[in-house]
């Protein structure tokens, strides 16, 4: 029993990586209906700039995370202007290629610039756990599971309670409306990926002390975070979160329970059978247009 | 200028439009079928490369250029028409049945790949596909008794007809040369059929289609199945071609790779698939000529412009330093990916059309002509 409680605790903490990162591909995909493919990679490049802050200028570890947020939400604006926007309203494939091309991109420039080797953060969550009875919880996770918590909430009423959360939702439902309505819809656009690349900024740090940062953390991750947001329904904040934890709770109950090998494979068998009997997702609204 | 004048519906349909197709095609021919002994065995053998990537291209054409149904999971068909190949043949199966039998494999799979992606669409079916690599990934490297899970699986040569084709010999080139040259005619042919006519209609409108009576769900699978088999034949000649296969060959990256093939050729003509291919077979080439030539000529350059010995030297070690990066093949991808979704989604066999029709209509040549409409309206999640 203790197992199995271990088990579930250490899939919730690996869960809530997952949406953190799900949540990312939510933001974007709500504003655009863009899946933003170089997600993963953005929360790499984030935990480079964090460690660059923190670990070769010294900066204090909170002042060197905001350094990192705010630098990655003006590259997350940069890249959704050179390459995001001229393609703007072109087939989605066309841009889930062109985010494909920047993630290649920005893997290998990081593995150029930081080197190959596995880095690491000191972070005041790096040492110490938390003992609940027999159970036992390192400070790491839990600060993942709060901050997962918090970016959710505060994301959620962005979007249902402030006029500009309003207006990326009618961005994405019909661009050409919003714009009429007077929604400024590319500078809409530009400020999502900012929130965005902030958001998974804020993964990279949060994640450095439990995976390190290397240039391929951010695919390895990423693909993991799909499921996640696909089990939630796209296009929902509180999906990805509950998603990410079924996803990270089914691997970790894999791992444990069933043989070698399944651990790997679980969330993406979930994934199909998700698409193929619910596709809209748990969280998701499934609209048909009537012919 | 040349005006093509036609009179029926067989004469829009027409293999090769006027009697220039046939004199250039031909020519083309003639050069490929003494390339082998003229060029370098290295070169021929990237054609070989090229030939088989292009095989893999036109199969993944014709389900996402014609089909307008994405997939990044086409490694896991190549693997499964490897992986076919190398198991039949342990037990001595000749190569015209294991050939087949790897195809018609892959199709199978293909097809029930195709049914539950009936359901998706756009993103989803993308997320689709690449789950459904990572689970043959894993069974590959999983079922040992069939597979030899990750330490691979030695490949024989092609043995025809009681004589051995080793895979560095002309008659292996032939082979794939052939292959291929039947793959774009047999898919040529499917595009003229009703059944490529369909494929075009449900890329350009699926509802459209649906109203005017084609059955979408089946004429999606049968895209996903032929699409499927004209990998898992690639995926025969690839075995072959590497001589060993192991699961860590048949990745993502793989699957990006074929996508690339497609996107930089242009997915809408066969053409664009050989010229794809020619692109992702050439890039070794090219950095491995970046890393040894190059550095060496830019300090020179840097010499004649009077630059001493001693910054020549500088200029060339980090010239060298930058070209022998690594990642510098990821960085080059990522880069030629965003350019061409950019400024040239026709891909090269876009470019050339262009061009040549740049030439036919001087000076009359507009622009607009191949204007991309943008579309601001749509919510796909309303569909």
């Amino acid at each position: 029993m203790l197992d199995f409680v271990q088990q579930l605790v250490s899939g919730i903490a690996l869960g809530c990586v997952y949406g953190l990162i799900a949540l990312g591909f939510v933001l974007v995909y709500k504003a655009t209906e863009v899946v933003n493919f170089a997600q993963g990679d953005l929360m790499m490049l984030g935990g480079f700039f964090a460690f660059t802050f923190i670990g070769i200028l010294g900066l204090n570890y909170w002042i060197g995370f905001a350094g990192a947020v705010v630098a990655m939400a003006l590259f997350g604006m940069a890249a959704e202007r050179v390459v995001v926007r001229p393609i703007l309203g072109y087939p989605q494939f066309s841009i889930i290629m062109a985010t494909i091309g920047l993630g290649f991109f920005l893997r290998s420039v990081a593995g150029m610039i930081w080197g190959t080797d596995d880095l690491k953060i000191e972070t005041p969550f790096s040492q110490g756990v938390l003992r609940i009875g027999s159970l036992v919880l390192a400070y790491d996770k839990l600060s993942v599971i709060a901050a997962t918590i918090i970016l959710c909430a505060m994301l959620y009423l962005f979007f249902n309670r402030t006029t500009l959360g309003t207006a990326m939702r009618a961005s994405s439902e019909n661009m050409l409306a919003a714009y009429y309505m007077g929604i400024p819809v590319k500078r809409v656009v530009s400020i999502v990926w900012a929130i965005s690349a902030a958001v998974a900024t804020a993964a990279g740090v949060l994640l450095a002390p439990i995976t390190f940062i290397h240039s391929n953390v951010g695919l390895v991750l990423g693909l993991k975070a799909f499921p996640a947001a696909v089990l939630g329904g796209f296009g929902s904040i509180p999906g990805a979160v509950v998603g990410g934890i079924l996803i990270g709770v089914i691997e970790s109950m894999a791992g444990f329970y069933l043989p070698q090998g399944w651990k790997d494979v679980a969330p993406y068998i979930v994934l199909l059978l998700v698409l193929l009997l619910k596709p809209e997702g748990l969280f998701g609204h499934h609209a048909r247009k009537k012919v | 200028m040349r005006f093509m004048f036609k009179t029926d519906y067989e004469d829009d349909i027409k293999l090769f439009p006027h009697g220039g197709y046939i004199v250039t095609y031909g020519v083309l021919l003639a050069f490929l079928a003494v390339a082998p002994f003229v060029l370098s065995s290295y070169l021929v053998s990237q054609m070989v490369f090229v030939f088989i990537y292009a095989t893999v291209g036109v199969g993944l054409m014709i389900l996402t250029g014609f089909t307008g149904q994405a997939s990044l999971g086409h490694a896991a068909f190549l693997a499964i028409g490897a992986y076919t190949a190398g198991y039949l043949q342990q037990y001595d199966v000749p190569f015209p049945v294991y050939f087949l039998v790897a195809g018609v494999l892959t199709g199978v799979v293909g097809a029930m790949v195709g049914f539950p992606a009936l359901r998706l669409q756009g993103i989803y079916l993308v997320i689709a596909t690449i789950s459904f690599a990572f689970i043959i990934e894993e069974i590959l490297a999983r079922w040992e008794s069939v597979t030899h899970g990750n330490e691979g699986m030695r490949v024989k040569a092609v043995q025809f007809f009681g004589s051995t084709v080793s895979r560095d010999s002309p008659s292996f080139y032939f082979l794939c040369l052939a292959v291929l040259a039947l793959a774009i005619l047999a898919t040529l042919n499917l595009l003229r059929s009703p059944t490529g006519r369909a494929f075009v209609a449900i890329r350009d409108s699926e509802t459209a289609a649906r109203s005017m009576g084609v059955n979408v769900s089946l004429y999606k699978v049968k895209s996903f199945a032929i699409s499927a088999a004209i990998t898992g034949f690639a995926g025969v000649l690839f075995a072959h071609k590497m001589s060993f296969i192991s699961p860590e060959m048949f990745t993502l990256q793989l699957s990006i790779e074929f996508i690339i093939v497609i996107l930089i050729g242009g997915a809408f003509s066969p053409h664009g698939a050989v010229l794809g291919a020619i692109f992702i077979v050439m890039i070794d080439p090219f950095l491995t000529y970046l890393k040894d030539d190059v550095p060496g000529m830019i300090a020179a350059v840097a010499a004649t412009f009077g630059a001493g010995a001693e910054t020549a030297a500088a200029v060339k070690s980090n010239v060298a330093a930058f070209a022998s990066a690594n990642g510098l093949k990821g960085a080059i991808y990522g880069v030629i990916i965003v350019l061409f979704v950019l400024f040239e989604p026709l891909g090269l066999y876009g470019r050339w059309l262009k061009i040549k029709l740049f030439f036919q209509l001087f000076p009359l040549y507009k622009r607009a002509t191949f204007k991309r409409q943008k579309i601001y309206v749509k919510s796909e999640r309303n569909r």
